[in-house]
């Protein structure tokens, strides 16, 4: 029989508000097994946990039981309070009476009845609990870094930096990501290629750094310090080792007419190419969808003109399997798609274009070499119109856009309309808005020197309707503020699109089993207190993959995510969790449901002598846990049809205790 | 009637022990009453043409005594299959339940086995024999002499029903393979779906209350092989959950439709055996239903290694409040 202390929290007002904490501890001083109950105003405080200790002393006491907060907050607390009174820290079981009962219930009465209830089922469980110890497993010391934009490259660095190997995954056949393709950057307006390339060029110069361009993640197993993961490098055609990246081929290729996605189509590229002339890795990579060669056997000019012989049509996927010890996520961002959005014209004109459509042909490396230009006959546009929020703060309802504010628009969109300004005069330009948001170092400056000393036209309010008339874009927009409604004919519109997860955020959240929100960004283990980092252990977070952001935010949060990762990498081994699956054999049927279902590959079967009641040996196959590959997910448990598996502190019968307990 | 005989049987197995290739026949044997029919291990010839039998009341499906018996002695056991059994089969397989290589399988075809009680619901009772005769059973009662039932309409429900006459293992077959029916199976279950919750509260309860707890269903079950029940095992919180309420059978047969969810072949043994004529295979087939609806169709079985809907997962998975609100849908 256990002895066992229960201690319930008042958490100030917070819990002793709305639960009547003396009532809680009178009741559960009648439970079977308690010997001790007492009630204090915050047991996480020193006092609070001298208290326990004593009480540990005093009662010979054999587990504890302390109603108070979710055990996300304080049962690490209250688990070392009992091991520095002498109590096997698996013996203690929190009962949260504060974020379920005290927090949802306004009413005292069922407030407490439903935390002495909660007690009741803890103080069930701690009668069944047995002492456990932990195990240790080794740290493999490199991290994966998924996507190579501004902040997987940043991340990639600052580990590096630290003396850790790094690997980069990027799809793109170059890393760069979505900065590459901007023109000038807010708020200082230096230009994005210029403070971009020489971070590229440092990734690629590190001897800690390796980049797998063109690639991706296929399968990750493990758990934190113990990743298996498996990279698929897609066949390029191009030896990346052997390719100089001189670009002869990018000019002799014959098929000149594929859409260039890093000019968002708005130019051509040829089936073989590198997307820019600051590409990292400078290799050339083939198109296999528009080489003639790869789909019909005919042509090869590329090998012709290679001298360096590194084209080669026969290479194959390639499957690279690595460990790590840390997974940070960099997926990044895509602007939505414009299909819904007819209003604007977005499908009928050229004219209408996205930003980020806009900053590559002001950049000098774009479409126009950097003159600002309407793409549908090259003519110099006059006015132009900025629509802001084009999909972003949507009404819940609404299915074409998101609800959340895309954070980075109202920024760039008053870089474009200073830009526009100060290099072409003549042009007027308006900026439609809802609000115009600028909260950060030297922003609202910023945005006020667009307005103010540029002349930029800022109207409240939304456009209603874009149409294409006589070669003109005839808007319909109302201005809130003066109370009209306004014609304007324009001849370029600039839709400031809302920016969403990239698509393979969703597939790589299954694989690492990390948690995302309705939007799919990836959620963040605390909101304010441990935001880089991932529920599932060992999983970082890097960049716009976890909400929108800017660059000075995107770079600030890869170099805390790398932080994280720098500290786990820097452990030798890691405390692991005693929790862990364990197979009763005489039970076990050995029919590997358990070992289909195991997430970390942590069960094998083993063939096994037994002694008969007739005095004979049998051979049998049982399941065998690896312990220190076990998470204690439980999965197994409740796969085993004959109750052979089970989950140590988590067992099943501790749990129908518990159930038992609460339903009584 | 069945369209390959017990002689041709006896005869395969003779020449199996005679070539040494098995060392025992895992077979039907005359029971007491013609319909009365015994799974037996033969170990010779003599004892197989003395009491081997093979006719409409040969039900019984050999799968899960492989278990058992591969355990107990050397050499090979030929087990004879009917299609429907080589699920169960393959299934057992699949759980690692017995060695391959200790069985020599013999798929046999079925034309379906007939249901006693349908018998003497036309009969009566006092049956002293039954012959097969072409698409009849001539039936001879000690009350009113000889009558005739039709073979069609005297046809075990699960046959009625048949899922297949396709043979999905065996080392060697006898007669011509079969076909995947497209059967009808699940009209049962989905007449039980549109009753309301009370209706079919009430029609549980007045089946599983006729349950005397006798387990023939689950020592028959081919899914159910643990080496130690959880209704036995009083380190098991289950056991005394099934006793916890004056409905207690229900308990029982929930707790076991969910054990061997997934993995139930849906072979029909749970009903053939229950001597209360509880039609205990509708709670496993709601379950095969839903499965296939919610992750679309999977015959537990259909081959060796094949992973359960249940025990899988893949990212095309119903989510679970999805699930939950497909079950009220289809219970409105």
């Amino acid at each position: 029989m256990q002895r066992i202390g229960v201690f319930v929290c008042w958490c100030g007002s917070n819990i002793a508000g709305t639960v009547d904490v003396q009532a809680v501890s009178d009741a559960l001083a009648h439970e079977p097994g308690v010997v001790h109950s007492a009630n204090y105003q915050y047991m996480c405080s020193q006092a609070g946990q001298n208290l326990i200790k004593e009480a540990i002393e005093e009662h010979k006491l054999t587990g504890i039981v302390v109603c108070s907060c979710s055990p996300r907050m304080h049962e690490a607390t209250f688990r070392k309070t009992a091991a520095a009174a002498g109590l096997n820290p698996y013996m203690v079981e929190i009962a949260n009476i504060r974020e379920q009962c005290s927090w949802v219930h306004k009413d005292m009465a069922t407030g407490t009845e439903k935390a002495i209830i909660l007690g009741k089922a803890a103080v069930a469980k701690v009668n069944l609990n047995a002492p456990l110890t932990p195990g240790e497993s080794p740290v493999t010391k490199r991290a994966l870094v998924i996507g190579g934009g501004i902040a997987g490259i940043q991340t990639a660095l600052d580990i590096a930096d630290a003396g850790f190997p790094v690997d980069i995954v990027e799809t793109k056949p170059t890393i760069g990501g979505k900065m590459a393709q901007l023109d000038k950057t807010f708020p200082t307006l230096d230009c994005a290629a210029c403070i971009l390339t020489p971070k590229m060029v440092d990734v690629a110069q590190n001897e800690n750094i390796r980049i797998f361009s063109y690639s991706e993640v296929t399968d990750i197993k493990g758990f934190v310090g113990n990743f298996d993961v498996t990279i698929k490098k897609r066949a390029r055609y191009v030896k990346e080792d052997i390719c100089t990246g001189c670009g002869l081929c990018t000019e002799k290729c014959p098929m000149k007419n594929v859409p260039n996605e890093f000019n968002l189509g708005m130019d051509n590229r040829r089936a073989i190419y590198i997307p820019f002339a600051q590409a990292v890795p400078k290799v050339a990579t083939i198109d296999p969808e528009h080489c003639n060669m790869l789909k019909n056997g005919k042509c090869g000019v590329c090998a012709k003109v290679c001298a360096a012989g590194a084209i080669d049509y026969k290479q194959q996927d390639e499957y690279i399997s690595e460990k790590y010890g840390a997974i940070v996520a960099a997926t990044g961002f895509n602007p939505i798609s414009m299909d819904k959005f007819d209003e604007y014209a977005y499908s009928q004109s050229k004219d209408v274009i996205t930003s980020l459509e806009f900053e590559r042909l002001t950049n000098a490396a774009g479409p126009s070499s950097g003159h600002l230009v309407c793409p549908s006959d090259g003519r110099h546009p006059h006015t132009i119109v900025f629509v802001q929020c084009v999909g972003s703060r949507c009404a819940s309802c609404s299915e074409k856009g998101k609800e959340y504010c895309s954070k980075i628009c109202c920024m760039y969109t008053a870089k474009h309309a200073m830009l526009t300004r100060d290099k072409y005069p003549d042009t007027e330009v308006y900026v439609f808005y809802i609000d115009v948001r600028t909260p950060g170092k030297n922003f609202d400056e910023f945005y006020r020197r667009a307005a103010e000393e540029y002349g930029v036209k800022y109207i409240k309010g939304m456009v209603g309707k874009v149409s294409p008339e006589n070669g003109k874009l005839h808007v319909q927009a109302s201005d809130l503020l003066a109370d009209k409604q306004l014609h304007i004919e324009a001849d370029l519109v600039v839709l400031a699109a809302a920016i969403e997860p990239d698509k393979s955020a969703r597939p790589l959240a299954t694989m690492l089993t990390a948690s995302m929100d309705t939007n799919d960004f990836f959620t963040e283990a605390h909101p304010k207190l441990r935001p880089v980092e991932s529920p599932t252990a060992g999983v970082f977070l890097s960049g716009a993959c976890q909400g929108p952001k800017d660059i000075p935010e995107t770079v600030s949060q890869a170099g805390a995510a790398a932080a994280k990762v720098i500290g786990l990498l820097a452990k030798d081994k890691l405390t692991g969790n005693p929790c862990v699956a364990n197979s009763n054999e005489l039970m076990c049927n050995g029919c590997s449901s358990c070992e289909r279902v195991c997430p970390y590959g942590a069960i094998t079967y083993v063939d096994k002598e037994f002694r008969m009641p007739d005095r004979t040996t049998k051979v049998r196959r049982v399941a065998s846990v690896n312990e220190a590959v076990c998470q204690g997910c439980g999965a197994c448990t409740v796969a085993c049809p004959s109750g052979a598996m089970d989950l140590k502190g988590f067992a099943t019968k501790q749990i129908i205790a518990e159930v038992d307990a609460i339903c009584k | 009637m069945q369209k390959i005989t017990a002689d041709m049987l006896i005869e395969k197995a003779v020449s199996l022990l005679e070539a040494g290739t098995i060392s025992r026949v895992l077979g039907w044997k005359k029971g007491e009453f013609d319909y009365d029919v015994t799974p037996y291990v033969f170990a010779d010839a003599e004892s197989l043409k003395k009491d081997f039998v093979f006719d409409d009341f040969c039900g019984a499906n050999f799968s899960k005594y492989l278990v058992a018996e591969t355990r107990k002695a050397e050499g090979k056991v030929l087990v004879f299959l009917k299609p429907c059994d080589t699920y169960s089969f393959n299934q057992l397989l699949t759980e690692h339940r017995f060695d391959r290589e200790a069985v020599y399988a013999v798929g046999i075809p079925c034309e379906g086995m007939a249901d006693i009680n349908k018998i003497k619901e036309i009969t009566g009772d006092g049956i002293s024999s039954l012959t097969s005769k072409g698409d009849k059973i001539v039936v001879d009662t000690i009350y009113d002499g000889e009558k005739e039932v039709d073979f069609a309409s005297v046809l075990a429900e699960r046959c009625v029903s048949c899922k297949s006459k396709k043979h999905v293992a065996y080392d060697e077959l006898m007669g011509d393979e079969g076909d995947i029916t497209d059967s009808a199976r699940f009209d049962e279950v989905a007449q039980l779906e549109a009753m309301t919750e009370d209706e079919r509260f009430a029609f549980w309860q007045s089946q599983l209350s006729k349950c005397i707890r006798c387990n023939a269903c689950r020592d028959i079950c081919p899914a159910c092989t643990c080496e130690k029940c959880v209704f036995e095992n009083p380190e098991s919180p289950v056991e005394n959950k099934a006793i916890s309420d004056s409905f207690e059978e229900k308990m029982f047969h929930i707790i076991r439709a969910f054990h061997v969810a997934g993995r139930c072949t849906d072979c029909g043994e749970c009903s053939r055996v229950c001597p209360q004529n509880i039609p205990l295979h509708l709670l496993n087939r709601k379950f095969i239903k839903d499965i296939n609806s919610f992750y679309g169709e999977y015959q537990a079985g259909a081959e060796v290694g094949s992973r359960a809907p249940l025990v899988d997962y893949t990212t095309e998975d119903i989510e679970p409040g999805e699930a939950v609100m497909k079950g009220e849908g289809e219970n409105a």
